[in-house]
């Protein structure tokens, strides 16, 4: 019996795995600010638009993608207003660009509820990009909660990175 | 539930049910990761000495039947098993009451095992209540020897039922989410964590299974789109569809009842908020409004109420709402206690329910009582999460960690009883606890 379930394992597995694989994202491990995590999903290569080498000039404050926040707390921090802003006035000025805003929590607690948590931190960004003059259409916020921390354990210089909103932009 | 007298119960009546359960047992099995491990701690104070002797011929099985039944019914720490060491009975006639009186045994489990043809056997069992040495239950079933463990299964929910008036809950199954290294597996399990499988295997996180009502399908919230959606997919089939995946995030699923209907939380028309949608995906309608978060939503087990986690009062606690054709506002607080409560689910009575209550720090399982509002705290962990009732209210499932691991554990609900269940390697989390089998 157990090795004709083995034989019914593998050839599932082989089936499931069509199904399901996706490309390697090493998001865990990912450098503040590099945006690299959207890029399978929005899509790359050819045809894209000439301002992305102005979103990843290092000397650009638009290379710079993440906010982070304090504890318990969903408001933009003065220190990353004008890291928001220069994205809001890019997004103006560039009609076709548009982000995925991804808000994370820490790991404290219920994952759903830190689910609504990370919306909060990611709707914050939209709102003050919108009051900037960034369209609606061009930002969608969503939230993955405490499901991608950057860093990992059980402290405090880990859940100060982990209390952060992503941006990235489609296409990218 | 009590038979004085011998009843041979024949289920032959539910084979073809049976051999459908057991088809879509064989179809869903996948990549088996690890079995799990399994911890009992407690125990109540007054337990069941029952004897167990072991089946005439079980050992010519592939997989011995009282062994599982032992385990299953120690698991609940409600019975002491009494050693049947020396004696081995496999009939009425050859049994010696005043024997297993000396030993202490009030109750006896004696049974045989009969080849039928080819990969079928029948397992004829007899429960002897000592004191009045007579029968009080007894059951053959015929089964395919690859289900030697779920036939085990149900014979242990019938001592159990037989014996403390409960329904058991041994041949039901749990789901969970484990995760190894990078990937994350949703996987079915039966309820003691054996045969161990995947639904669906992911490099992005997967998190709040829901059974549905029936054991055919779950629902789920997946990032492999690098936003949650949520998807429900059959078992037997794999076949999966979104039924949430709108602007924004989409998370939390519940079933209704019925099977008709879920809960799920929504943000694309601002904040975290609780909507009702079709199985199918259609017919999206929203729930309830707030300016702050509602989720986790939980319907009643008359479908006529949802609890619910809301900081629309300052913090996180549970509400409750009812579940009608309009939006509401309006909820009604159930916890009080405490500044984070979170995480409801129903018991199956609709009586009480379980939650995350945020004691000093710790996270850990709570029961309430919805009519007297009395709460007791069941655990004293640091990390738990998930509870989840069983089908018979009587044990809660629940995530927790042990050493910076993820594994699952449960509770009784009176708190007496722990169990852990844990994977060699990787970290177990979010699980649900399935309902009873459709032919219960």
């Amino acid at each position: 019996m157990r090795k004709l379930l083995g034989i019914s394992l593998i050839v599932l597995l082989s089936a499931c795995a069509s199904q399901t694989t996706q490309p390697e994202v090493d998001d865990l491990t990912a450098g503040a600010g590099t945006g690299s995590e959207g890029s399978d999903l929005m899509g790359s290569g050819s045809g894209r638009p000439g301002y992305f080498s102005q979103l990843q000039d290092p000397n650009s404050i638009l290379s710079q993608r993440s906010v982070y926040y304090d504890y318990d707390s969903y408001s933009v921090k003065s220190e990353y207003r004008e890291l928001v802003l220069s994205h809001a006035r890019f997004l103006r000025d560039n009609s076709s660009a548009s982000v995925i805003l991804q808000g994370n929590t820490d790991d404290r607690g219920s994952r759903e509820y830190n689910l609504a948590l990370g919306q909060r931190r990611a709707d914050s960004v939209r709102n003050m990009m919108t009051l900037a003059g960034a369209r609606d259409e061009q930002i969608e916020s969503v939230s993955l909660g405490e499901e991608k921390p950057r860093a990992l354990g059980h402290s405090e210089s880990a859940w100060s990175q982990n209390r952060r909103t992503d941006i990235l932009y489609r296409g990218e | 539930m009590f038979c004085e007298n011998l009843i041979l119960m024949s289920i032959h009546r539910l084979k073809p049910i049976y051999r459908a359960l057991i088809l879509l047992l064989c179809l869903i099995s996948a990549p088996v990761f690890a079995q799990l491990n399994i911890e009992i701690f407690g125990g109540g104070a007054s337990r069941i000495p029952i004897a167990i002797v072991p089946f005439a011929d079980e050992n010519k099985l592939q997989q011995s039947i009282t062994p599982v039944i032992s385990a299953d019914l120690q698991r609940t720490g409600l019975f002491k098993l009494v050693d049947p060491a020396g004696l081995s009975p496999h009939a009425p006639v050859e049994v010696v009451y005043s024997d297993w009186a000396n030993r202490g045994a009030n109750a006896l489990v004696i049974g045989r095992v009969v080849p039928i043809s080819g990969d079928q056997v029948e397992i004829q069992f007899r429960l002897m209540d000592v004191a009045k040495k007579s029968q009080l239950t007894g059951l053959a079933i015929t089964v395919p020897t690859a289900q030697l463990r779920m036939a085990a299964h149900r014979i242990a929910d019938v001592i159990y039922e037989a014996l403390t008036g409960d329904v058991g809950v041994f041949s039901t199954r749990i789901a969970y989410v484990l995760k190894r290294g990078n990937k994350y597996a949703l996987q079915v399990a039966d309820a003691d964590g054996y045969n161990a499988q995947s639904i669906i295997e992911y490099t992005e996180p997967i998190i709040s299974p829901a059974w549905s009502p029936d054991g055919s399908q779950l629902a789920y919230v997946s990032f492999e789109n690098k936003k949650p959606i949520v998807y429900v997919q059959k078992l037997a089939t794999r076949e999966r569809r979104a039924v949430a995946s709108f602007k924004g995030s989409n998370s939390a699923p519940a079933w209704s009842p019925d099977g008709k209907k879920l809960a799920v939380v929504l943000t694309g028309q601002g904040g975290s908020q609780i909507f009702l949608v079709n199985a199918d995906g259609s017919g999206l309608q929203r729930l309830s409004r707030s300016s702050g978060i509602d989720t986790e939503p939980n319907f009643s087990p008359d479908g006529r109420y949802i609890l619910f986690t809301s900081d629309r009062g300052g913090s996180p606690q549970i509400y409750r709402m009812p579940v009608t054709n309009t939006e509401t506002s309006n909820a009604e607080r159930l916890t009080f206690e405490g500044s984070y409560n979170v995480s409801p689910d129903y018991s199956q009575d609709g009586k009480g329910f379980t939650f995350i209550h945020r004691n000093n720090g710790q996270f850990n399982v709570a029961v309430q009582e919805i009519g007297s509002r009395q709460v007791q705290i069941l655990t004293n962990s640091k990390f738990d999460e998930s509870p989840s009732f069983a089908p018979n209210g009587k044990m809660i499932l629940y995530a927790t960690e042990i050493n910076g691991h993820g594994i699952l554990s449960a509770v009784s609900r009176d708190g007496q009883t722990r169990q852990h269940l844990s994977v060699q390697t990787g970290d177990i989390r979010e699980p649900a606890w399935g309902p009873l089998p459709t032919w219960k």
